[in-house]
Parts: C-alpha cells; structure tokens; sequence
C-alpha cells in the first residue's frame, strides 16, 4: 500500500505525555482523543493535521506510559504513518496491534523537514521524499510482526487461529 | 545446555522450552494479566469486539481501578465502572475497588497475588516493578492485555540482558531510587531499549524489598522490557509470608551472556534527583542548588511502600512542612494506609501540616488530587517529569527518594535530611 501526506517534524524522545495528555484518559473514544492529540507538544497539531499526514521524528518516539490512546489518537487524527529513528518498544507493539505504520528509517529523519511530501510503500519501506527528490529504505518490518499485519492485527490473528 | 540469565531462563520455562537465546520470538504462558481504569476499558472493548466470552483464568486476570480513583468525574467512573461490571459478570478473583483499592504495583505483591518466578503482562508500563521479587514483568498496551486475557499466553522477543552491579555499602539517605536514577542518568531513556535490566551486587542485595520494588520499577524510564533482581533470603521470606501460588526461584548462570556489564561503587553514590522533563536529567543532591518547591508529593507505585512512608516519618517527626507548599502523602495501597496509622506516622504527617490522601495513583500522572499551576513546581517520589506530566504544561516536576522529599518538604525548597 502507498501513501502520501505532508510532514510534521518532531524531536527525540516524544512522549506519551506528550502524544495524548493523561487528563484526557477518562475516555478511549478516537475522535474523542484525536482533539488533543500531540497538544502539549504542538498545538498547532491537532487543528491542523490532514487525513494522510505523517508525523517523522527522532528517537525513542512514544516512551512512556503504555497507553495504547497514544497511537489511537494519532490514527484517529488523520495521520497515515510515523516515521522515527526508534520507538519505544511499548508504543512500537500498540501501534502494531492497533493498526497504525510505523517505520524506523535514520536517514528519512535526517533529511526531512517540517512541510515536505513523501510519499511511502508500507509493503517495501520505500520512502520517497517528493520535496526534496530524495529515496529511503525503511529498516524491514520482523516477518513475525508482517504476519500480525496480514491478519489484520492482534486479535484478528487470535480469531484465525481459533483461539477464542 | 546454554548458560542463561535468570529472564531466559523464566522465558524458558514458561515458553516450554529448555532454552532460549536473545532474539528468540517465543509464545510464554502468562501468570497474571492486570489492567486499570485506564487501560482495561480498551481491553475489554477489544475482548468483546472479538466475540470472546471467558477468561482464560477468573483467578489470573485482575484488575485494579486505581489511576482516576476515588473517581474525580463522571468519565473516569464510567470507566470505572465497565471494569466493575466485567469483574463481576467474570467472577474475578483479583478485582479491588472503594477501600480495597490501592495503586496496582503496591496491592498485587502485597497480597502475594504476584510470586517470584512468573511472568506477568500488566496495561501499564510499570509492571516491570515485580522484578524486584525475581519475576519477569513488563508493561504492555490494551490490545496485548485482551489478547493475554482471552489466550493466557503472550509473544515476546527474548532480550538481551544488560548487568549492573552494584559494589560496596550504601551511603546514608541512599536508596533503590537512587540507584535507578543514577543509572537513568548515566544510559538514558533509550538506554535499555528492548533490554532487561539485571540488577546485582552487594549493595543490590543490601536493599529492602520495598526498594527493589521501587528501582525495578522504573526500568521503563530507561526504555527496558523489564527489570529484574535475583531472589535471597528476603525474597524468600516475603514471598513465604503472603504468595497465593508456589513460587520458583531463579538465579543466572555464572556463564550467562550479557550485552553490557555495568559497574558502580555504591559507597560513592549520593541521593539524586531528576530535574524537568526527563528522568535522565538526574544531578547528584550536592549539585542541585536552590530549587523553590510549592509541591512535594510522596507516594506512587514507585515509592508509596510502607518503608517510604517510615522515612518520611522519621524526617517530619516534630516538624512543619513549609509554608509556601502543599505536601501531600500517600500511602500506596489500604495495607499500608493502616499500618502507618497503627505506627502513628499519620499523627507526625498531620503535625507536620501534610495532606493525607487515599491510596491512588492521583497525582504521579496528572490526574487528580493535586495538580500544578502554571509555573509551578514539584519534587515528586514518583517516576516521570515529562512536560505537563502533573498538570499545567508550564508546570515542573523533579524526582527524588522519599528522605530526600520529605525533608525539602520542611526547607521548601530540595534539600537532603542532613540539612534539617
């Protein structure tokens, strides 16, 4: 699958603080959460993201709590895809489970600003960015996680194998 | 057969396996799957969504609504209340609510629902506490926790281990936090990504129970799977006096392979604290100049042990908290609410103008139970200092041990006991 979106550029260690704020917990609603989404961090954010957008960012990204609202937020803001140099591993299996592309990619981050087009094969890891003409390889998602992907997720994985 | 580290070898047992090498995806049979107010609605959304309709063991899935609890608003009540309702429609075992309630990471070793030797899988990233009674535990999402509720089994890729030893004795006023701060401090809060955490040596093995609880506790804020102390004597007495299972006892191998080795010599090592907004910006207590408080918070999952609540007696006895802040106390779970009135700590805590409040996680995430004003700010005995993390966004929070915020608590501003 390819998607395109415009990029909102983040530092290191984003946390989930920062993603989706604890006060805003008394609820799991996505639209709900999606109002506040990355507010302490930008709040120019949740106004102004459009369906599609990617968020790329530095490492560490999503430390913290294990909060899965954090990658619900972001997928019910619009957001297509996180590019960062590393996740938090907790946030790296939410989003997994909760069906929000995540790709870790050194480079892309480096050479990405705030605004630029890319354009992303989440079956390849091929990141193009359009803006600035330059291509990327995302590192290769595990083959255990690309069958999680295939069967829909976590617990669509669980049905098919009968376990429920 | 494969030397092991003690995390590989409960991976080991618990996959069915004889061994297990780092980088292994192996499929492990939970002991305990936990979830809050704030991650088990998700979860059980997930659970019915899916068509499940029982638990995989009404004994082995508990839940503690402890996060927004005594409920502040009509939100978190409603939350509240799905974990009530699928408690009782799936005869849990392990539900606490009302003036049963106490912050998870304190109730569940307590009441020795957790034993030495499991794996438990908790929605909530500080599981990784019940290392410090030798058990493998790490936080998960709610996603994880519904699958681990319906199957009782969880994949894992099996870490790598990093090993720090501590040598020597401990100085005064220095403790488990101290140590895991240094350690933050030193590697970052990437530093053990994907990694478990073996904490060992004399000064390790030194420490309370309370305080191993409390530096397993925050392996996450250094990106760790887990954290992990190997069972003694202490372990084996406090399992003795309240496991509800058999626990089993595992040590590494002396040939067991590490990442990374880590040494520290206890006996130079002072109380730390972390400053805004990270827990890696520690600073050794000497360093950390005038630091006005108008907060101080003791208590959490990471240090509202009955020995936290000691200390903080020991240094408030016969004296007031300043004026200029709000100092507010509280005992992690109702066990040690009612131990520290049984000891009086309640009498010198009043005395001394604190706050006491029901057990709760409250505060630590910006919940409830006080909340910073813009430009505020707090020395907390918790375990994060993100930005807005206890209110206000311009609001700050520093990390200490309880002594040391006991006694800033008197001075108004950080300050070791010694000060007083």
């Amino acid at each position: 699958m390819k998607i395109k979106g415009s990029v909102w550029k983040y530092g290191a260690d984003i946390d989930t603080d920062k993603i989706i704020s604890a006060k805003y917990l008394t609820t799991s609603d996505p639209a709900e959460l999606a109002k506040y989404c990355m507010e302490v961090e930008d709040k120019d954010f949740a106004a102004n993201v459009k369906e599609g957008d990617i968020i790329v960012a530095d490492k560490n990204f999503g430390c913290g709590s294990s909060r899965e609202h954090a990658p619900i937020a972001i997928k019910a803001a619009g957001v297509s895809c996180v590019i960062a140099k590393s996740f938090a591993r907790i946030f790296y299996r939410n989003s997994f489970n909760m069906g929000l592309p995540i790709l870790e990619c050194d480079e892309a981050v480096d050479s990405t600003s705030a605004g630029d087009i890319l354009e992303v094969n989440l079956d390849t890891g091929k990141i193009k960015n359009l803006t600035n003409n330059k291509e990327f390889q995302a590192l290769p998602v595990p083959p255990f996680m690309q069958t999680l992907i295939n069967d829909g997720g976590l617990m669509a994985s669980i049905k098919k194998r009968g376990l429920v | 057969m494969r030397p092991m580290t003690i995390t590989e070898k409960i991976l080991a047992k618990h996959a069915g396996q004889k061994t297990v090498t780092p980088g292994d995806l192996v499929n492990v049979k939970v002991d305990i799957a936990l979830g809050n107010d704030i991650t088990a609605p998700i979860a059980i959304r997930e659970f019915k969504r899916i068509g499940a309709t029982k638990v995989f063991n009404k004994n082995r899935v508990v839940l503690v609504p402890d996060h927004f609890t005594p409920n502040k608003d009509i939100n978190s009540a409603e939350q509240c209340k799905i974990l009530r309702d699928f408690a009782h429609e799936h005869k849990l075992k392990h539900y606490y609510d009302g003036g049963e309630c106490g912050v998870e990471h304190a109730l569940l070793p307590e009441k020795g629902i957790v034993v030495p030797g499991d794996v438990v899988i908790g929605a909530d990233s500080h599981t990784c506490t019940y290392g410090g009674l030798g058990a493998f535990s790490t936080g998960s999402g709610s996603t994880d926790l519904a699958a681990a509720m319906i199957t009782g089994e969880i994949w894992f890729k099996v870490p790598e281990s990093i090993k720090f030893v501590f040598k020597g004795k401990l100085g005064k006023w220095v403790s488990g936090k101290d140590l895991i701060l240094q350690i933050i401090g030193d590697i970052g809060v990437d530093g053990a990504l994907y990694k478990a955490m073996e904490f060992t040596g004399s000064a390790v093995r030194s420490l309370s129970m309370d305080s191993r609880m409390s530096m397993c506790n925050m392996a996450i804020e250094a990106g760790a799977k887990s954290g992990i102390i190997a069972p003694d004597a202490k372990t084996r007495k406090y399992a003795e006096e309240r496991a509800e299972r058999k626990p089993v006892y595992y040590e590494s191998d002396k040939a067991a392979e590490y990442c990374q080795i880590i040494e520290y010599d206890a006996s130079k090592l002072q109380p730390k604290v972390a400053f805004p907004h990270l827990p890696s910006n520690t600073r050794d207590l000497s360093d950390v100049g005038k630091v006005a408080l108008d907060q101080v918070v003791i208590g959490s999952c990471t240090n509202g042990r009955i020995e936290d609540m000691a200390v903080a007696a020991k240094i408030l006895k016969g004296k007031k908290a300043s004026k200029k802040l709000r100092l507010i106390i509280i005992p992690a779970t109702p066990g040690i609410y009612n131990e520290s009135l049984r000891l009086g700590y309640f009498d010198t805590f009043t005395k001394a103008g604190a706050i006491i409040s029901p057990p709760t996680c409250g505060p630590c995430l910006g919940g409830h139970m006080g909340i910073l004003a813009a430009g505020e700010r707090a020395l907390a005995t918790t375990n994060r200092n993100f930005v807005g993390r206890m209110g206000h966004k311009e609001s700050e929070v520093y990390l200490s041990n309880p002594a040391v915020a006991a006694a800033s608590a008197v001075k108004g501003r950080i300050a070791g006991p010694d000060s007083l």
